[in-house]
């Protein structure tokens, strides 16, 4: 029988020549990953297991960035109990305010996911190494202890969705743009417990920052996995970033799907999903007049370097609206560091814009931008449910950095072509 | 094993953000999640809810962010089970994996309607409605999950296995 790209990966890390779907598997871990949110609950549990060493030092990694730098004194202890664990257990890929950096731009950009790896995190978003064409999903705490124990996990193997893509993108429209389109189609379960896999030639004309883009917002359509076909592009990014042997899985042609796609990137246009689900999407000539509060641009979806690029190339010389605070947070100190080289922090401060530290804050109304009651934000970021970034009554609307940072000019949700 | 209570019904796509918002998130310590269950959804919930309750709701239930926190604040919360016509996955897993029950059957999700009493062998997989008089079939688990069921979570699972 024929598998697909995850269902090879998987069975290739389970020992077996061959999966089907639904069968259940134990599957090889080559990551096993956590933030400040989710490891505390891990490490509360690591320990009622009574194991005096994590499974291997260097396939763990602890990332506190969702209430980092400490928003508070809880948080502070929560990411002291983590700290410690991570200095008792020897764990090499602890990463430090000053190192840090939202955990899915910094894994990769760090080199610990190639291509083949199998990567569970407790993080939601886990997902977006798909792009390097690894399989990778989020689970919970308990799954990460047990992960950590002994470097193996369970999985029921998933059925895939193919996506087909071909053509090119227009400007102004990104991976972004792709992704909500997509989930506007299938609905926010339309891939459950599903792999959304990714092929075709317009996979090529992607950048790897458009593909993380995507696989991140797999999970918003209820998919366990999203992956893509390995390219020149990918080997050229894990060529820069690891050192790491990696593996190339392809689908066979013969593969089975449980639906087809063919997605024509030139048709796309920037996209936005209104409140209060990623799947209530509309195209950017539908929106309506949309007045806004806020603006927040970054996240693990789009806090990327060319994700900063775009917003500066219309924010250049321009102000954003005086009533709309613009909330920019690269996603990692290299990246930070990049946009300060090639002058985007400049641009922001002068359009009136705050930069922030790397932190997952605002995206989940942690801190660092909580939205009061009736207000409303264009994110970047990758949900937009009730409360998540602040009030139950306040309202988030998901878009790209390119449509964010045009509202954020206009004091309401417009297309970058009305501001440049 | 037996569930037995009061059903408190939701819909589609309740997300982990609901079940418990971030904001609460600088702890996990259950009862204080507990505190706060589903506040942003169903602000009397906390108080209507009895030990022993039933939530039942429809698709894609725990949808969105993986914390744990969510399952857990249910638990606590005192519910004894929770049906859906569909689960978020890493929802199911970590119901599983900390030992809350959880039920996929889409005709008790549909029929089933708010403040009906219901009863749940989880042996049989039945779902029996006291208050309609009604029995619907629940899909069985797995047998994998149901050994790490029996040993009331992932954690007790793996221990006896490291130290068969």
């Amino acid at each position: 029988m024929s598998m697909t790209m995850t269902q090879k990966i998987l069975a290739h890390h389970a020992g077996l020549d061959k999966v089907v779907p639904g069968q259940l598997i134990k599957a090889k871990l080559d990551l096993v990953l956590g933030n400040d949110v989710t490891t505390p609950v891990a490490v509360k549990e690591f320990k009622k297991i009574g194991l005096d060493k994590v499974f291997d030092v260097n396939k763990i990694a602890i990332v506190p960035d969702h209430f980092t730098p400490n928003k508070d004194i809880k948080s502070a202890e929560q990411c002291k109990y983590i700290r410690e664990f991570a200095r008792e257990m020897k764990i090499v890929n602890y990463f430090e305010i000053g190192q840090m950096g939202i955990e899915h731009a910094l894994i990769p950009e760090k080199g610990l996911v190639v291509p083949g790896d199998v990567v569970i995190g407790a993080d939601s978003h886990t997902c977006t190494y798909g792009a390097l064409g690894a399989f990778s999903t989020g689970i919970g705490s308990t799954d990460m202890a047990a992960g950590m124990a002994t470097g193996e996990a369970w999985f029921k193997v998933p059925e895939a969705i193919k996506f087909e893509l071909k053509g090119k993108l227009n400007k102004w429209v990104c991976g972004k743009d792709v992704i909500l389109h997509i989930i506007g189609m299938i609905g926010v379960d339309g891939a459950l417990y599903k792999s959304m896999e990714f092929m075709g030639e317009g996979v090529m004309a992607l950048s790897m920052d458009d593909r993380f883009s995507m696989a991140n917002m797999a999970i918003e359509a209820g998919a366990k996995n999203g992956i893509f076909e390995v390219d020149d592009k990918t080997l050229a990014y894990v060529k820069e970033h690891s050192t790491k042997e990696y593996k190339i899985y392809t689908a066979d042609p013969d593969a089975q799907y449980a639906a087809t796609y063919v997605i024509d990137l030139s048709q796309i246009k920037p996209t936005v999903a209104f409140p209060h689900l990623p799947e209530n999407t509309r195209t950017i000539d539908e929106v309506g007049e949309v007045k806004i509060d806020q603006v927040v641009i970054g996240s693990c979806t789009n806090g990327r370097i060319e994700d900063l690029r775009a917003a500066a190339s219309i924010l250049k010389s321009k102000q954003v609206d005086p009533h709309v605070r613009t909330i920019i947070f690269p996603a990692t100190q290299k990246i930070y560091l990049q946009a300060m080289e090639e002058g985007l922090l400049k641009i922001f401060v002068e359009a009136g814009a705050v930069v922030s530290t790397p932190t997952c804050g605002p995206c989940l109304g942690g801190h660092m931008g909580i939205l009061a009651k009736g207000e409303r934000a264009v994110a970047t970021t990758n949900r937009n449910f009730v409360g998540r970034m602040g009030h139950p009554e306040s309202e988030v609307y998901l878009a790209s950095p390119a449509v964010a940072a045009a509202s954020a000019i206009a004091g309401k949700i417009v297309s970058p072509e009305e501001v440049i | 094993m037996l569930a037995h209570g009061k059903v408190i019904k939701y819909g589609d796509n309740v997300d982990t953000d609901v079940i418990i918002p971030a904001r609460y998130l600088n702890t996990s310590d259950p009862a204080e999640l507990a505190k706060h269950c589903m506040e942003d959804l169903d602000a009397a919930f906390v108080n209507k809810v009895n030990e022993g309750d039933i939530i039942v709701a429809a698709k894609n239930f725990g949808c969105g962010s993986s914390r744990e926190h969510a399952p857990i604040a249910i638990k606590a919360a005192g519910i004894s089970c929770v049906i859906a016509e569909t689960f978020a996955r890493i929802f199911y897993r970590n119901a599983i994996n900390i030992g809350l029950p959880i039920l996929e059957c889409p005709e008790a999700s549909r029929d089933i309607d708010d403040g009906d009493e219901v009863k749940v062998d989880f042996d049989k997989g039945e779902i029996i409605n006291i208050t309609k008089n009604k029995v619907y079939k629940s899909t069985p688990f797995p047998e994998f999950m149901q050994e790490i069921i029996a040993k009331n979570g992932l954690i007790e699972y793996i221990k006896a296995s490291l130290y068969r």
